[in-house]
């Protein structure tokens, strides 16, 4: 009997494997209510695995060498690495209280995390998983990002409403910029000269000039038969090739696509319920969402603006990462 | 539903403000100067918000379980205050906050007088309706922002309105129309109407009454709760309670029961006891109200947590309000990057106003009578039941404008 569970256990491991290297690109959810991250084979967007993580997983980031996901689990107070390959958690890293959402050096040794219980950013060694230093900032730090040069770190607060530049070797307060109420979300263009801001209460998009640390434009939205109180904007991808602005409107149930030359709202995709977070294949072609209310992920295509389908998924889904 | 606390001295509320603060506030950024938003007009006075209160005796409520904390509300402007200051060291802005609980009507008007003389024009208030209108009157008033933290009365949202009051907290006009909002959506079309006796009861009973006809819900029977509230305290008291609630709820047949008991004396001792078996709901059991602890929505566990921090208890709704009140003098501060009163009043009462009080939209004031449009919360003492305006109801501009005293009715004449 032991031999034969051995034995059944190392074709068991061999079959692991051999999957991993032929596997297509998946597509992981966090699901805040199911304390799970959902796995979705890219091509079949059929469930692959519901791998249990720590509880409360809401920010997910994709490790530099794709190996490996890094997770905030926001109640369990750390950071959970989960292998691509095994589909497990292998280790948890210091994270700071409440880690909520996240940011990764350009490097991919350094991750920013938002801790927003504790009005500070932490920043977190990946190779030591320890904290190493943090940084007060405004009232419920949310939105972190990095700027594409690796020398910038942008914070928003929600409850001060700004947009905090930290310089990245000095970890100092450069500048905080005033932006709409509730402050989600913000993201560098590709050239690193601007950075977008979203903003859950205040409903819009503030377009901050990097140079100059102002808001040189603000992109509001206006859905016919949509009350206006239930645009939120929360989650922002810019397409790779530059041209457009994807905004999760979270309780609108809409994505917007933005011009990102003109900043004009071109299209509005109805996809689920309370759509908050995105992400981009990796050949930049699809856009998919994770709708918090209806508990699926809808699947977009980029060229046509077209949603394609919608793909059920755990409890609350939070957010969304393209992986291998 | 709203109990009022036994208030204490000054020195103490003041006492109790600091620690809150202190506790928020995360060290002095690096180089504030550097801010682009702190500009040479950063004022280096500090804003200074004066709290003014009255303090109110009142009868414990029925349920030992909840005594009124002695810093209600003033708990709430502390934690507020700290938000404020976290902003402010990244404007260059600094806000203070003065708390001044008086024992006697004539000690709230002698300090308002007082901090109105030394050039304060920024008050927050916790003061009884006709103490606010007196307040309000003053001629040195004229130029100061009174914004009411705790009063739910209506009378000062129509002809008593006033051109330097606003009002954070829902009417008892909108408590109503939420709950009967939500009566519609259930098609719980038949109500009996139970009210206690004090003042306060009859006008939440006479917003129940006239938002029922508003919304078509019926009162099929409308009584008085006149039982001693002093007998239920007594050994077996719970047999006679039993009783007078059976007999005053017997040969009527309807789907809720909506009771008027603002200071807790009988409302919590109606479920489980009445004749037919019918849910509660109004001033307990499942209440419309701005606040809860029970709420986690949009962000909202948050300020459950910082406040729990803080003030080591609970925010109830009045905290709730001076929150509110503190943060949206902050908010108008901060965004017109002003010291200057008159910027920030006209700011407050400007269609760019917005403030974030996590009920996941941007909450303002209603133009004709200075009242905080706002989603209302339903919840009874364990969980979150809905919040109004309920889907349906439709409004030309916003549809928190469903909840209350809409412009074309308004009998407030602001000009």
């Amino acid at each position: 009997m032991p031999s034969q569970l051995k034995r059944g256990l190392a074709a068991l491991c061999c079959l692991v494997f051999a999957a991993g290297a032929a596997r297509a690109d998946h597509l992981y959810v966090s699901n805040e209510k199911d304390n799970t991250v959902t796995v979705v084979d890219a091509a079949t967007l059929a469930i692959v695995k519901t791998v249990p993580v720590g509880a409360r997983p809401r920010g997910l980031l994709l490790a530099k060498d794709r190996k490996s996901l890094y997770v905030c689990t926001s109640d369990a107070d750390h950071i959970e690495e989960l292998d691509i390959a095994t589909l497990s958690v292998t280790r948890t890293l210091q994270s700071g209280p409440d880690p909520e959402t996240f940011a990764l050096s350009p490097d991919g040794k350094t991750l920013y995390v938002s801790n927003e219980d504790d009005n500070q950013v932490s920043i977190v060694d990946i190779a030591s998983g320890r904290i190493s230093d943090e940084i007060p900032t405004g009232v419920e730090p949310e939105g972190m990002v990095v700027s594409p040069d690796g020398k910038t770190i942008v914070n928003t607060s929600e409850t001060t409403s700004m947009a905090h530049f930290i310089d990245a070797a000095s970890h100092k307060m450069i500048a905080s910029v005033l932006v709409g109420s509730r402050p989600r979300f913000a993201a560098f263009t590709k050239d690193g000269g601007q950075v977008w801001v979203s903003s859950e209460v205040g409903g819009n998009v503030s377009i901050i000039d990097v140079a100059s640390h102002k808001v040189i434009h603000t992109i509001t939205f206006a859905i016919p038969g949509v009350p206006a109180e239930t645009i939120q904007a929360v989650g922002i991808n810019l397409s790779p090739d530059g041209k457009w602005g994807f905004v999760a409107l979270g309780p609108a149930n809409r994505v917007a696509v933005i011009d990102a030359a003109s900043f004009a709202v071109k299209k509005y995709l109805l996809v689920g319920q309370r759509v908050w977070h995105m992400d981009f294949s990796f050949d930049g072609k699809t856009l998919y969402t994770a709708n918090g209310v209806s508990n699926d992920m809808s699947v977009i295509d980029v060229g046509d603006l077209k949603v394609l389908k919608s793909v059920p998924v755990g409890h609350l889904p939070w957010g969304v990462v393209y992986g291998p | 539903m709203v109990f009022r606390a036994l208030r204490i001295a000054l020195v103490f509320a003041a006492a109790v403000v600091r620690p809150a603060s202190a506790a928020d506030q995360p060290p002095a950024p690096a180089s504030p100067a550097a801010t682009p938003a702190a500009t040479s007009a950063a004022s280096a006075t500090p804003i200074a918000i004066v709290y003014l209160a009255l303090a109110v005796k009142r009868s414990l409520p029925e349920s030992y379980l909840d005594q009124p904390p002695a810093d209600e509300g003033l708990a709430g402007a502390g934690v507020a205050l700290a938000d404020n200051n976290t902003t402010g060291h990244f404007t260059g802005q600094d806000f203070i906050l003065d708390p001044v609980v008086a024992p006697d009507e004539a000690g709230v008007i002698a300090a308002f007088r007082d901090r109105l003389g030394k050039g304060a024009r920024e008050f927050v208030t916790d003061v009884p309706a006709s103490l606010l209108l007196k307040l309000a009157d003053l001629p040195d008033a004229r130029a100061a922002t009174l914004i009411d933290a705790t009063d739910a009365d209506d009378r000062l949202r129509a002809e008593g309105c006033r051109r330097n009051v606003l009002h954070v907290l829902p009417s008892r006009a909108m408590l109503a129309d939420s709950l009967m909002q939500y009566l519609v959506v259930k098609s719980w079309r038949r109500i009996m109407l139970l009210a206690g006796q004090t003042a306060d009861d009859k006008l939440y009973a006479d917003a129940v009454r006239r938002s029922a006809k508003k919304f078509q819900i019926k009162i099929v029977a409308d009584k008085m709760w006149s039982f001693n509230p002093a007998e239920q305290r007594a050994d077996t008291g719970h047999f006679e309670v039993n009783t007078e609630v059976a007999n005053i709820t017997q040969g009527v047949d309807y789907d809720l029961l909506v009771v008027a008991d603002e200071e807790d004396n009988f409302g919590d001792e109606l479920g489980y006891r009445a004749t037919l078996a019918r849910p509660v709901a109004g001033t307990q059991g499942l209440v419309p109200t701005a606040w809860s602890r029970v709420y986690d929505e949009t962000g909202a566990t948050q300020l459950q947590n910082r406040f729990l921090r803080a003030a080591h208890r609970w925010m109830t709704e009045r905290d709730y309000g001076a929150w509110m009140a503190v943060r949206a003098l902050g908010e108008a501060a901060i965004r017109t990057h002003s010291g200057d009163p008159a910027v920030i009043g006209a700011y407050l009462r400007s269609p760019k106003f917005e403030l974030a009080a996590f009920k996941g939209e941007r909450l303002s004031f209603r133009a004709w009578d200075g009242q905080l449009r706002q989603p209302v919360l339903l919840a009874d003492s364990r969980s979150l039941v809905s919040i109004s305006p309920q889907p349906g109801f439709l409004h030309e501009f916003f549809e928190t404008d469903t909840l209350g005293v809409d412009q074309p009715e308004s009998t407030c004449h602001l000009n």
